[in-house]
């Protein structure tokens, strides 16, 4: 009865070290599960019950969404209940895709790729820094990067407004890709260094034994170890650009420089928001992430608790 | 051990070219490595925020913050005033009908909220994906899904459920014969919902970070309290909970400060309606003096929060040792 309760680490790269004793502990105790038990059973039965649910919970605006986007107008405005379209006007997507959509496309994959760059090479040595050395100012920075997240992003908005007023960074996609860079940097760096503090010091050691210099270590030793926590960072940043909205709202303000949330402005029209055409943009907008978002997300795991799990 | 060389010195002391390479190997090479950071923040992020802190204390607007009209420079013409914007703010003469102790009272209320419920549901679902059962990928994937949507997006769906007339909910609802709730118009069910849009949306950033708490505390301790007599709770209260203490404990900090500034779902579900019923101290300087361009009162606004902020995270650093999960 006891091993259908016990929280078991099994799935996943996460922590190969705790998961190999804990698969044959189960194993050895598996085999003398007797055939059938009422209470792990119904135990099962309940934990499938919960987790169905929260997942329908969870899933159901976007599945509303994408009805929504097969719909006619006036099906919107429906006073009965009907969550399936009546006929599915894919002709909402073909609108959508016509309407600029590609300019769009293009500007928020040109600032999303680069901001994920520059937020790698920015932060990559600023974590592993953090992580390896001790120096004047460690704890002022690590500070500073909590202090920045008190800060209420709308109060940024004027004087940075006035800011790249100067440097003619507005209507820049440019000056997106550092505003976006800059703004995820506190947290980028942080579990970058969670990620450099799991890997055992000994493998700098060996690595300065071996003749190389503090660089080579960092590029050869560390570097191809930590490519998890590149993959997470890489992966935060191009989601935090892609779904950005207020910067891009406030700072773009032509359309061939417009990026892809801004596009869902041109379906709330005075006359209310024109819902199948909304919807199908935002179902546009919101796949690509939610494909990556699934393969990342088992990484995602190990880099938000990496290094602070240890107390 | 080349630090711990580096740091004590030796002897005999060693040749100049070797001290070199060391200070290039160590602290050189580490603030190397941080001062990009340092640079593009102070730039991007800490040069704003003092232009803010200083906006706070003059009455800056859209008027008098100055502009360039083509070859045209009209200087800036405001004025420092002070801490009136802050007097103003307080006794409730700033702009319109907004009492700031409402304000403070609805933001205490959205915090505790929606922090409280994370935290509840996203240990509890954590708890539940963690156990060997099938279909756990698929399970802990649609999971995810509030979290990978873009914000607004998610923020303007619930807006169209949530509608009076036509929100899947209220037409569900009235089909039963029930009554449609007035999320917009009644103060308590508009609080009601922008708290459950916002608990939607955060639970999985605790799934995914107490799912990773739990699969690094090992499964032999709970095999030993289980072999010991322990039931499932006494398990979760005396081994589980607190080795998941540093993780939650940095969480719902993280999560108190980004709730008490997250003003999109708030502004895109009820707009502070009705009233300022629903409406926390960002959301309201996002609606009222930022966008009103009262850029002084704005900023005035800002600095409160941060205060508040900063003393919260003072006292609850104190009251949980913060530095421990921190280090």
């Amino acid at each position: 009865m006891m091993e259908m309760e016990l929280p078991q680490a099994t799935s996943s790269v996460v922590l190969p070290t705790t998961e190999a004793p804990a698969k044959t502990t189960t194993r050895a105790v598996a085999a003398k599960k007797p055939p059938f038990k009422l209470v792990p059973f119904l135990a099962n039965l309940g934990t499938h019950g919960a987790l169905i649910i929260a997942a329908l919970i969870a899933a159901m605006p976007l599945l509303l969404i994408f009805f929504t986007s097969l719909k006619t107008e006036s099906e919107t405005f429906s006073t009965t209940i009907s969550i399936l379209p009546k006929v599915w006007h894919w002709d909402n997507y073909t609108y959508v895709l016509h309407d600029n959509f590609l300019t769009y496309l293009t500007n928020s994959v040109y600032v999303a790729v680069l901001t994920t760059l520059l937020a790698l090479v920015v932060t990559l040595p600023a974590g592993y820094a953090l992580s390896r050395f001790e120096f004047l100012g460690k704890q002022g920075v690590m500070l500073s990067f909590l202090v920045t997240q008190m800060f209420p992003a709308p109060l940024l908005l004027v004087p940075l407004y006035l800011l790249y007023y100067q440097l003619h960074l507005l209507n820049n996609d440019n000056g997106l890709v550092i505003a976006y860079a800059t703004t995820a940097l506190p947290f980028s760096v942080w579990m970058l260094k969670n990620f450099f503090d799991a890997i055992p010091k000994e493998l700098d050691q060996a690595g300065l034994v071996d003749g190389l210099n503090v660089w080579g270590v960092f590029y050869r030793i560390i570097m191809p170890l930590t490519i998890p926590g590149i993959a997470v960072v890489a992966f935060y940043n191009f989601m935090n650009s892609w779904n950005e909205f207020m910067f891009a709202n406030l700072f773009i303000s032509t359309t061939d420089r417009q990026t892809l949330p801004i596009s869902l402005h041109n379906y709330d029209f005075a006359t209310g928001v024109h819902w199948p055409w909304l919807c199908a943009d935002a179902i546009m907008i919101t796949l690509p992430v939610m494909l990556f978002f699934f393969w990342a997300q088992r990484y995602l795991i190990s880099g938000l608790t990496g290094g602070s799990v240890k107390g | 051990m080349a630090k711990e060389a580096a740091a004590h010195p030796q002897i005999a002391a060693p040749p100049l070219m070797t001290r070199i390479g060391r200070f290039l190997n160590g602290k050189a090479f580490a603030y190397l490595c941080i001062a990009p950071v340092i640079l593009v923040m102070a730039a991007i992020i800490f040069y704003p925020m003092i232009q803010g802190i200083f906006y706070s204390f003059t009455n800056a607007n859209d008027a008098n913050i100055g502009a360039h009209i083509g070859p045209n420079v009209i200087p800036p013409s405001y004025k420092t005033v002070g801490l009136q914007n802050y007097i103003n703010i307080l006794s409730n003469k700033a702009s319109g009908s907004v009492i700031f102790s409402g304000l403070l009272a609805q933001t205490v209320i959205w915090v505790l909220g929606c922090v409280i419920f994370h935290a509840v549901f996203g240990v509890a679902l954590a708890l539940l994906l963690n156990r060997r059962i099938r279909f756990r990928g698929i399970y802990r994937a649609l999971m995810m899904i509030p979290w990978a949507m873009p914000q607004y997006v998610a923020a303007l769906a619930w807006s169209f459920f949530l509608n009076q007339d036509y929100g899947i909910i209220n037409v569900t609802l009235t089909t039963l014969h029930l009554h449609a709730i007035p999320w917009t118009t009644d103060a308590n069910w508009a609080r009601v919902a922008v708290i459950m849009v916002n608990i939607w949306l955060g639970v999985p950033f605790y799934v995914v970070t107490v799912l990773g708490g739990l699969q690094s505390i090992p499964a032999e301790l709970n095999e030993a309290a289980a072999i010991d007599g322990a039931n499932w709770w006494q398990r979760f209260r005396t081994v589980t909970l607190p080795l998941l203490r540093p993780v939650l404990s940095l969480v719902m900090l993280l999560d108190v400060i980004w709730t008490f500034n997250l003003f999109s779902v708030i502004y895109f579900i009820t707009g502070g309606a009705p009233g300022h019923a629903s409406d926390t101290i960002i959301s309201y300087a996002y609606e009222g003096p930022i966008q009103g361009h009262n850029y002084g009162i704005g900023a005035a606004y800002g600095m409160i929060i941060l205060l508040i902020l900063l003393i919260f995270t003072i006292g609850y650093s104190r009251a949980v040792r913060l530095s421990q999960g921190v280090e």
